[in-house]
């Protein structure tokens, strides 16, 4: 019987044959991945049970993005638990204020993370390596308790929904109009407990970073994983970067899917997400005028540094309309000293932006751009629940850095096209 | 076997608001509790009894992998959570921790807010004690049923490696 991309690389690491969709199995991991949220929780889990020694020092991740530079002494406390067990542990992919950046942004740009790997992160958008042709998932503290502990961890082997991606995306469109539009078809749970698998002919045209940011969402459609055939685009990408080797899985032929979803990109337009679900799609111009009071230009989603170009090609020469504050925060460290290099950050600051150093801050409701009751967000982010970025009664779009870059132009929901120059 | 009062729900119940992340540094699951639902529904914490049983439709729990989110719920004194699917992490992240969640498309969709419930976890059989109504929960694989029996994913692990 065939497998997809998914089931054969978990086959791989179980040791097994083959696997069909619903096998439960135990996988060896090749990484495992925390933050300062999900940590501190996984090493008192990791303690109370009796676990000693993690089982490889170099095979997990803790890395501090979420309430850094810490936010409050709760959060310096929760980051101090992290600092010290990666201490105690000898944990070599520590990494702290300073070289720090948004977890998902950080590991594929540091070659942690590579064709063929099987990893579990205790954050919900660890699904974003799947650009990458590897399974990667997010679970829970437990689950990276466990990780850390055995270096496996059981999977329901799950089915798969086939994308496939025809032709090319348009001027303005990029991989956050392709996965909001794909959320807005099959819902939030259209995806549940299941793999998405990306394929076709449109694949060839996306960058990887449009790659990054489609996989980033899948657990937005509550998917298990969202996956990328392997191509030239990635091992360009992981070459003399991956650290690991790189394996390549392709889908069989007679692959079994439960479904088939076909997305033209020539026909997708700038597409947002309305509050409070991702699900609730628009195409931009159906909202435009709507009023904003925030633009956040960043996240696991949305701060590489294509999204950076994207954003500081509308803000050239303009500036952020009265009264809307502009954030925009850089994924890295390295996509930070990159946008100052290419004067990206020149062209934010004299836009009127505020530019942070790496963080996820906002993008939660953390810090660093919290918004009251009445308030309204056009934000790259990748979750717009009710509450999500401050005040339970405040408000989140979700959109393109072309959009979000455009809105904070006009102070209301707007696109690049036809933006007058000033 | 455990019975309780119903509250009860909709559709796509994200974590944000069952603990929102401004409350993710909290120190304990008691100081978490007193914050559970706050944005969907400020006054869950003043009504909820130690027991009571919570009912949500599709979708439940989606969003974020915080493990803070089942921790939350069970130290506000919900006994069980029947819903009708999960999102796949707070499902493996209940599992993991050994806080018990029935999936049941059919009791969720019938039970009503504030309808009196008993659970038989043995038996997976939920009944409306209010219009005596049965429902059968769908069973879990005996591979997830041991993790369960065995008293949570760390104690299956620990037993494991210490052979």
């Amino acid at each position: 019987m065939g497998m997809t991309m998914t089931q054969k690389i978990l086959a791989a690491h179980a040791g097994l044959e083959s696997v069909q969709a619903g096998d439960l199995i135990a996988a060896r991991l090749d990484l495992v991945l925390g933050n300062d949220i999900t940590a501190p929780v996984a090493i008192d889990e990791f303690r109370k049970a009796g676990f000693g020694q993690v089982f490889d020092k170099e095979k997990i991740a803790i890395v501090l993005d979420h309430y850094t530079p810490c936010k409050d002494i709760k959060a310096a406390q929760l980051c101090k638990k992290a600092r010290d067990f990666a201490r105690e542990q000898q944990l070599t992919l520590f990494y702290d204020v300073g070289c720090v950046g948004i977890e998902h942004a950080l590991l594929p740009e540091q070659g942690l993370v590579g064709p063929g790997d099987c990893i579990i992160g205790a954050d919900s958008h660890t699904c974003t390596y799947g650009a990458l042709g590897a399974f990667s998932t997010g679970v829970g503290s437990t689950d990276m308790a466990a990780g850390m502990a055995a270096g496996e961890n059981w999977f329901k082997v799950p089915e798969a929904i086939k994308v496939t991606l025809k032709g090319q995306l348009n001027r303005y469109v990029t991989g956050k109009d392709v996965i909001l539009h794909l959320i807005g078809c099959i819902g939030v749970d259209g995806a549940l407990y299941k793999s998405l698998e990306f394929t076709g002919e449109g694949v060839a045209s996306l960058s990887m970073d449009d790659r990054f940011t489609i996989a980033n969402m899948a657990i937005e459609a509550g998917a298990k994983n969202g996956i990328f055939p392997v191509d030239e685009k990635t091992l360009e990408y992981v070459k003399g970067r991956y650290k690991g080797t790189v394996d390549v899985y392709e889908a069989d032929p007679d692959a079994i899917y439960e479904s088939e979803v076909v997305i033209d990109l020539d026909q997708l337009e700038p597409t947002v997400s309305l509050p409070h679900l991702p699900s609730n799609t628009k195409k931009a111009k159906e909202v435009k005028g709507l009023h904003i009071d925030q633009v956040i230009i960043g996240s696991c989603t949305n701060g590489r540094i294509s999204d950076l170009r994207a954003a500081a090609e509308v803000l050239k020469g303009r500036k952020v309309a009265p009264f809307v504050r502009c954030i925009v925060i850089p994924a890295t460290q390295e996509i930070y000293m990159q946008s100052i290099e290419e004067g990206l950050t020149e062209i934010f600051i004299n836009a009127g932006c505020a530019v942070s150093t790496p963080t996820c801050g906002p993008c939660l409701g953390g810090h660093m751009g919290c918004m009251c009751e009445g308030e309204r967000a056009v934000a790259t982010t990748n979750r717009n629940f009710i509450g999500r970025m401050g005040h339970a009664e405040s408000e989140v779009i979700l959109a393109s850095p072309y959009i979000a870059a455009a809105s904070a132009v006009m102070g209301a929901v707007a696109l690049p096209e036809g933006l007058e120059v000033k | 076997m455990i019975s309780g009062n119903v509250i009860k729900y909709g559709d796509n119940i994200d974590t944000d608001v069952i603990i929102a992340a401004r409350y993710l540094n909290a120190p304990s699951p008691e100081e978490m509790a007193k914050h559970c639902m706050e944005d969907l529904d400020p006054d869950f914490v003043n009504r909820v009894q130690p027991g009571d049983v919570m009912v949500g439709g599709a979708n439940f729990g989606c969003g974020s992998s915080r493990e803070h989110a089942p921790i939350a719920i069970k130290a506000s004194g919900i006994s069980c959570v029947i819903a009708d699917s999960f999102a796949r992490i707070f499902y493996r992240n209940a599992i993991n921790m050994g806080f018990p969640i029935l999936e049941c498309p059919e009791a969720a969709a019938k039970i009503q807010n504030g309808d009196k419930v008993s659970v038989d976890f043995a038996s997976g059989v939920i009944t409306d004690l209010t219009t005596g109504e049965t429902f059968q929960a769908k069973g879990f694989p005996e591979f997830i049923d041991n993790i369960i029996k065995n008293g949570g994913l760390l104690k299956y692990y620990k037993a494991k490696l210490d052979n």
